[in-house]
């Protein structure tokens, strides 16, 4: 089944998030050959034009690499993807705060929560 | 690229433009009554406009591959005869293709038009239309009365076959929902005229299709 996607997000910013998601956490090794923009289309049922534009993206930000009649790479620069997965984490983490926040809890109510959530 | 020029047809159509770029997926979409067939049949040269004009020139069975709602096939026909008809028609037709995409869509070549079921008609319908090596693939209400299976395969059997570097497809559906990762763009429709083109991806941006679609429904 293709992905499901959000309705009020463009849906090449949802592929790339899927995309770098899968790079960061290494089910996409550094220097891995990723799918062809048909394949992928055909994967998430999206229109391959949508899908050339996440690879166009992804290499503007250097996250991928295109070589001349062999295709796209995932990154080599492992400070890159490191740089990434810390700026995710900050996004979430804070992300996750504020709702918290939100919600009146305290940073050390927030903490204490999860410190007992991994003992259980 | 489709080039529709302020084209009016009777009571039905009032002053339609607009453009289909090539190597586009776009979609013209609206409520029952709005135009959408007709305005695919003008293109399609089924109908010929009173006024305005649509750039292409006259014989368009040869650039248009052209699929209408009703399937007007030969109910004594296999599906495999329908691939030897439209074989023997279409100078483009491309029997490898037609072949990959029965099997694609598990249809029976052997089995009678009489015989399938609404959803494998549907199918054959669409195999013979993406099986042409034509420009334009112009398909009215591909998914309509579908189930939701049948529907999804339809989606990845036009993703799967078409090829965007060669072509553009043009469709009318009421199944925004299900079709709308693969269009690039929409051509909204109200009482024959074209209100709004957009690009899907633009839209999104600021709210769902669907949403879009309601206000624009208020203002105009």
């Amino acid at each position: 089944m293709p992905p499901q996607f959000q309705q009020n997000k463009p849906i090449y910013l949802q592929v790339m998030d899927q995309l770098i998601q899968e790079i960061v956490s290494r089910q996409r090794k550094p220097g891995e050959k990723l799918p062809s923009v048909r394949e992928l289309a055909i994967a998430t049922s999206v229109n391959p034009n949508t899908i050339q534009r996440v690879y166009r993206e992804l290499e503007q930000r250097h996250i991928t690499e295109t070589k001349r009649g062999q295709g796209t790479f995932v990154t080599e620069d492992r400070a890159l993807i490191t740089t990434i997965r810390e700026e995710l984490k900050q996004q979430y983490v804070n992300d996750f705060v504020h709702d918290m926040e939100a919600l009146g809890f305290s940073k050390q109510e927030i903490i204490a929560s999860i410190q007992e959530g991994e003992t259980k | 690229m489709i080039d529709v020029k302020n084209i009016s047809i009777k009571k039905r159509l009032r002053n339609c433009s607009f453009t289909v770029e090539r190597g586009k997926i776009a979609a013209i979409i609206g409520e029952n009554g709005s135009g959408k067939t007709t305005v695919l049949e003008a293109i399609a040269g089924v109908l010929s406009p009173d006024r305005g004009s649509i750039e292409l020139p006259h014989d368009r069975s040869e650039l248009i591959s052209y699929c209408p709602e009703q399937a007007y096939f030969y109910h004594y026909f296999s599906v495999e005869a329908l691939f030897d008809f439209y074989q023997s028609q279409f100078h483009d037709f491309n029997r490898g293709k037609a072949e990959a995409l029965a099997d694609f869509f598990q249809l029976d070549r052997q089995e009678k038009m009489a015989y399938l079921s609404k959803g494998q008609v549907n199918r054959a319908k669409i195999a013979v239309t993406l099986a042409r090596d034509c420009p334009y693939l112009v398909l009215d209400e591909p998914l309509a009365g579908l189930d939701p299976i049948v529907k999804q395969k339809i989606v990845q059997g036009i993703i799967h076959f078409i090829d965007l570097e060669q072509q553009s497809l043009l469709i009318t559906t009421h199944e925004l929902l299900e079709i709308e990762t693969i269009l690039d763009e929409v051509i909204v429709m109200r009482d024959g005229h074209v209100i709004a083109q957009e690009e899907v991806e633009t839209i999104r941006e600021g709210m769902p299709v669907q949403e879009w679609l309601q206000q624009l429904y208020e203002t105009v």
